[in-house]
């Protein structure tokens, strides 16, 4: 396959992510929408460094990967006592910086 | 159509469904798992494009530990009954799926444009050379990329005492 395929197929998967931070109010949703972006955006990376005949990008998908890893774990630490203040999780909810 | 064709086609359908599936159900535990699902497809991809290590991680890492830590916290905070009321308005929601369109058009153009200069037979050549093994990765990370990799550690250890300082003040108020 070429590489325009692969890089089409991860604009599209970005864009779903984009959406899907755009209509859904559900903090945890929102937040596997990002893992759906950066996902979208490693798929790019490792198809051009498939093309490039260089491993280097392989190796940001493993930085991008832990990177996530760490944002994953201090979101959901956030969202967790955020419910346990407010007793919700839809962002719509959560305006104020005041605790 | 070669099996690789079908193949890429078979993941990036799968990929695609998944994850216009984990923006359109209403219980967060579905979104969940179609997110898993997307994220074994794309490692299928990953397969195709000779990546198995990347592959590799990506099942372990994304599916297994990321996706065990979405799946604990839904749990925890059992939003079944909570995400019902968590769309928004129907008017907002067509403004954000036309931006959406919009963003896909311009996506596919850059991405179908922007790498066509080099000829596609000397890429497809380079495509059929390289093999990138666990070996090649490591021995990239551990030369090319050693202070990037070591900063990875730091980001990992601040986002380690970030949690223990977030939960421990959650206790402390508690008592």
């Amino acid at each position: 396959m070429s590489l325009e395929s692969y890089l089409i197929l991860s604009a599209l998967l970005f864009t779903i992510g984009v959406v899907g931070v755009l209509i859904r109010r559900n903090a945890i949703i929102i937040f596997m929408c990002i893992e759906l972006m950066l996902n979208a955006a490693n798929l790019a990376f490792v198809a051009i460094s498939r093309s490039l005949g260089e491993a280097s990008g392989q190796v940001f998908v493993i930085f991008v990967m832990a990177v996530a890893a760490a944002e994953v774990a201090i979101g959901l630490a956030i969202i967790v006592s955020v419910f346990k203040h407010r007793q919700t999780i839809n962002v719509d909810e959560v305006n104020s910086l005041k605790g | 159509m070669n099996p690789e064709q079908i193949l890429f086609y078979l993941f990036g359908a799968v990929s695609l469904i998944g994850a216009i599936a984990v923006i359109s159900f209403r219980h967060p535990i579905y979104s969940a798992l179609s997110l898993i699902v997307t994220f074994f497809a794309q490692a299928g991809l990953f397969v195709l494009l000779g990546a198995h290590f990347v592959a590799a991680v990506q099942v372990i890492v994304y599916a297994g530990a990321i996706m065990v830590l979405f799946l604990f916290v839904i749990m925890l905070l059992n939003l079944g009954t909570l995400s019902a009321k968590g769309a928004i308005s129907g008017k907002l929601k067509g403004f954000a799926v036309i931006l959406g369109i919009l963003l896909a058009i311009e996506g596919v153009y850059i991405a179908a444009n922007a790498i066509s200069d080099p000829p596609d037979a000397s890429a497809e050549a380079a495509t059929e050379s390289v093999n990138t093994t666990t070996y090649t990765i490591g021995e990239l990370l551990f030369n090319e990329y050693l202070l990037p990799f070591e900063v990875t550690s730091l980001i990992l250890l601040a986002a380690l005492i970030g949690v223990i300082v977030l939960v421990k003040r959650e206790s402390q108020a508690e008592n």
